[in-house]
């Protein structure tokens, strides 16, 4: 499609930085009425970022603002917050719903943009006491719904229905705005069926005949090549490359995408995984953790193996380690050594003999509050009762202040973890050593099998490479074996034998760490059901 | 996903759950009826009293609720400011329906400056208005006995003697409304199989429903359900949340001080230090009793709520009495059952949130299921 006349949006050297992180650079594109641009790129490629710095979000100026120049229908424009970007006629449909469950479509479509009557009481009052009127609301509400071309009830309560039809609200809500000029759509498929979701590609084809422009983020790839005219690839917060999407093809697009100067430095180490007796096996895991579901996922992990889980935000990765642990309702079957782990309980996991260094460091991992000695022992004195003195035949167990001592010690020494003394207050260290102590607490249990879930999230990449370098040593060292979960597939591909990639809630592929990034990037993207053919 | 599949019994079951309140209470009364020996008209005649009397200030918990701060305790607030306005009625003589009116106008402003403050520090304790509402009741009940003990009559002139204690200032432990005793319920007052049915304070608080109703369809009362799903989305939509809650607030603190005018003119005395204490606590109780929860109440709740609370009530002193020959057990099985019911309906609240949380669990595992099903 060719584009002419003024760009109804128009980015120039848009770039961003947290606490001196870069996360944008010199992203430019332009947006023309009624063309739909494919935005696709990794997790932690920008895309949020620069949704966020589009739709003025708060986020944005409390972190320093940005640098370039965004133009709206020609003009600059820099919100200040979300409702000047609104009455820009811009309009976001969030990945997570934001609908009320108790009112129907319509009220959730018109929320706080009802049309109302005034009355007696409300000249008296003020506005806020005008009664609503229901049939006015009804039938613009219809008319959003229309312009979608779908058919929803809408005086169902939002609660009841199906989540493809709570996704056609969000947008519906945004099409009810007179001004609307600027959709766009984050992951609007995710959670859809493939019915569902090919009646919303149709509809977003439907707004752009009407002259909406539309960015379009999506990592299922052959949407974004049927529907988008344009696509944009994100990589490191570069611009990586913006063709039209006419005869681009999935594979090109899933290279893009992952494809990095790769540090080749480690090499993949040969381990034969194959001979080594499988230590846990998982068979039809559901798990029900909030926004990261994992449906029937069934999993061997061998002896001394480091198994990677892989896979984009929301897909179910981290919902596999944090369900297997107890610490979201789960079911199926887990077996450790032989035997049966009891779900639901994480005294169960523990006793068995695994630990989990979880990726809410903050939440889960850490006691803020309390100094890096007791942090790094209390779960060992909890589950394996390790530090403990007793007398008088274990009837009174005192703490071993000198063996905690010791432990702290030896942690920091060969973690190189940087604090001022044990004593230190764990709220005070940088995120990279707080992610140290994280993997010291665990350490301290002597597992041997260890989940770590997000390692390297939020810690810088200096700091990285020391967190990833202590897993891999401690591996080698005490034998155990690790499944690690993180979002960064480079970072697996560096340290683990074999990675399995969630897509979707399932299993989508496992296969030896040293294949291409490609293949894994595929696996990523692959359609929901039935995308095992690719299994090592 | 599909609807999640339940056996008959379960489906009977989570019925019986929801509605365990009402229907435990349904069963106490009908054991408790034949076992006091009242007679039918009686007891009827004692329900439309108490129903008259209690509806106004039960009404006016329905607010907060529908704004999502759950039970507001601090209902007490509007209590207190009610008993000012009587108390001023009292000692300037002013009689009948003006007498009334004027304490109600007398309220107004005290109630919407109590309930304002109440807002404001619920604004601060999102999540955890119940108990802050519940505390600011006892020290807004510290201020109340300093105007009322050593104020009124020192600083703030009472002329009459009769309201004020021996020592020269402070009012009285009860305060004698004979002024406005039961003016509101004589009016248009009828007889229909012998019950007397005050019609003209019914017809108040089928007027005060019919404003909830219409409340609700206005644009704050839209805002203030929203508010009280979400708060998140709400803000996000743009709508005022923390003033839309403090308006709840003051809304039910004023309705709940016309409400205790309503209340204490069919009993005509006033318990100066205990009434708005008792209140609060015994309108919760009997919201519950009627099958509301924290988060969802209705008209009918109320109704139904008044009725079995109250006929428990009346029936339970005699029935205790005829059962083990002890009066006493009744009245302690009131306060008993009073506190009793807040405390299960609270608990209740909690487990039915977390079994919602499991209902998700069952979903997908019967999903999987099915997925397995299918494939065999």
């Amino acid at each position: 499609m060719a584009h002419t006349g003024v760009p109804i949006l128009e980015l120039r050297d848009i770039s961003k930085e947290y606490f001196g992180n870069k996360v944008l650079t010199d992203v430019s594109f332009s947006l023309h009425s009624g063309e739909i641009l494919g935005l696709v790129g990794e997790n932690g490629a920008g895309k949020s970022t620069l949704m966020n710095i589009l739709f003025g979000m708060e986020v944005i100026q409390q972190t320093g603002g940005y640098a370039g120049e965004m133009l709206v229908a020609g003009q600059t424009v820099r919100y200040q917050s979300s409702f000047d970007a609104i009455a820009d006629g811009i309009g976001m449909v969030h990945q997570e719903f934001s609908l009320l469950p108790d009112f129907s479509v319509a009220e959730n479509i018109l929320l706080n943009r009802e049309p109302h009557t005034r009355s007696f009481v409300s000249e008296v009052f003020g506005d806020r006491l005008d009664s609503i009127d229901r049939k006015t609301l009804v039938s613009k509400a219809e008319t959003a719904i229309g312009k979608l071309g779908v058919s929803i009830d809408s005086s169902t309560p939002v609660g009841t229905m199906p989540v493809g039809h709570k996704q056609f609200t969000e947008i519906a809500r945004e099409l009810s705005k007179d001004s609307i000029r600027i959709l766009v759509l984050d992951e609007p498929t995710a959670v859809l069926t493939e019915q569902e979701a090919a009646i919303l590609l149709k509809a977003v084809k439907k707004l752009s005949d009407e002259g909406i422009a539309i960015i379009f983020i999506s990592h299922r790839l052959q949407e974004v090549v049927d529907v988008c005219d344009t696509v944009v690839v994100l990589r490191d917060g570069k611009v990586v490359h913006n063709e039209p999407a006419a005869g681009l093809t999935i594979e090109q697009i899933a290279r893009w995408m992952v494809g990095r100067d790769v540090d080749q430095s480690r090499t993949h180490r040969a381990f034969d995984y194959a001979q080594a007796p499988p230590v846990l096996t998982i068979e039809n895991l559901w798990v029900d953790m909030p926004g990261e579901t994992v449906r029937d996922v069934s999993l061997a992990v061998h002896k001394g193996e480091i198994l990677g889980i892989g896979g984009l935000a929301g897909q179910g990765k981290l919902g596999i380690p944090n369900g297997a642990m107890g610490l979201f309702p789960a079911g199926g079957k887990v077996v450790f050594e032989g035997e049966e782990i009891a779900l639901n309980n994480p005294k169960n996991f523990l006793d068995a003999g695994m630990a989990f260094v979880s990726e809410d460091r903050r939440g889960v991992g850490l006691l803020l509050d309390e100094s890096l000695d007791w942090n790094i022992s209390f779960a060992a004195m909890q589950v394996r009762g390790k530090y403990l003195k007793r007398y008088l035949n274990g009837m009174l167990q005192w703490r071993d202040e000198k063996s905690i001592q010791e432990t702290a010690r030896h942690y920091i020494d060969a973690l190189q973890i940087k604090c001022t003394s044990s004593k230190q207050k764990a709220k005070e260290l940088s995120g990279g050593n707080q992610q140290k102590i994280c993997c010291a607490k665990a350490f301290a249990l002597e597992p041997r099998l260890l989940f770590v879930s997000e390692p390297t999230r939020g810690i810088d990449i200096g700091a990285k490479s020391l967190v990833l370098q202590a897993l891999r040593d401690y591996n080698e060292k005490s034998g155990t074996t690790i499944v690690m979960i993180s979002s960064e597939l480079e970072e697996l591909r560096a340290i683990c034998d074999r990675i399995a990639i969630v897509t979707d809630g399932r299993i989508a592929g496992i296969l030896p760490a040293n294949h291409p990034s490609e293949d894994f990037g595929l696996l990523m993207v692959a359609s929901p059901k039935g995308a095992t053919e690719v299994t090592a | 996903m599909s609807e999640l599949r339940e056996t008959r019994k379960e489906k009977i079951l989570s019925i019986l759950e929801k509605n365990s309140v009402p229907i435990l209470f349904t069963v106490f009364c009908a054991l408790g009826i034949p076992l006091s020996g009242y007679s039918y008209g009686y007891l009827g005649q004692e329900i439309v009293v108490r129903i008259a009397r209690n509806s106004f200030l039960i009404i006016a918990l329905l607010v907060p609720i529908m704004a999502g701060m759950g039970l507001n305790f601090g209902m007490t607030l509007g209590a207190m400011a009610g008993q000012i306005g009587l108390i001023f009625i009292a000692d300037w003589g002013i009689v009948g329906i003006p007498g009334m009116i004027l304490a109600m106008i007398i309220s107004t402003p005290i109630s919407a400056f109590l309930g304002w403050l109440c807002g404001k520090i619920l604004n601060m304790a999102k999540g955890r208005e119940m108990v802050t509402s519940y505390i600011i009741g006892f020290f807004i009940n510290g201020v109340y006995q300093l105007i009322v003990l050593y104020g009124m009559g020192s600083v703030i002139p009472i002329k009459n003697p009769a309201l004020v204690l021996p020592r020269g200032y402070g009012i009285r432990n009860t305060v004698n409304l004979i002024s406005i005793r039961k003016v509101l319920d004589n009016l248009l007052a009828i007889k229909i199989f012998g019950i007397s049915i005050p019609v003209a304070t019914l017809l108040v608080i089928a007027a005060l429903c019919f404003f909830i109703i219409w409340f609700r369809k206005t644009k704050l009362g839209q805002d203030m359900r929203a508010v009280g799903q979400d708060l998140e989305v709400a803000r996000a939509a743009g709508i005022k949340v923390e003033h839309t809650r403090i308006v709840s607030v003051v809304l039910s603190t004023i309705l709940a001080g016309y409400g205790m005018i309503v209340y204490l003119q069919n009993i005509g005395t006033l318990n100066t230090y205990n009434s708005h204490m008792q209140i609060g606590m015994f309108s919760i109780a009997a919201l519950l009793v009627g099958g509301a929860t924290v988060n969802r109440a209705s008209i009918g709740n109320v109704f139904l709520g008044v009725s079995l609370f109250h006929l428990m009530f009346i029936v339970s002193p005699t029935a205790g009495k005829n059962l083990i020959g002890e009066a006493q057990l009744g009245e302690y099985f009131r306060v008993f059952v009073s506190y009793g019911v807040i405390t299960i309906a609270l608990v209740l609240y909690e487990v039915r949130k977390r079994r919602d949380l499991t209902r998700a669990g069952r979903l997908l595992a019967q999903d999987q299921a099915d997925e397995v099903e299918a494939k065999q």
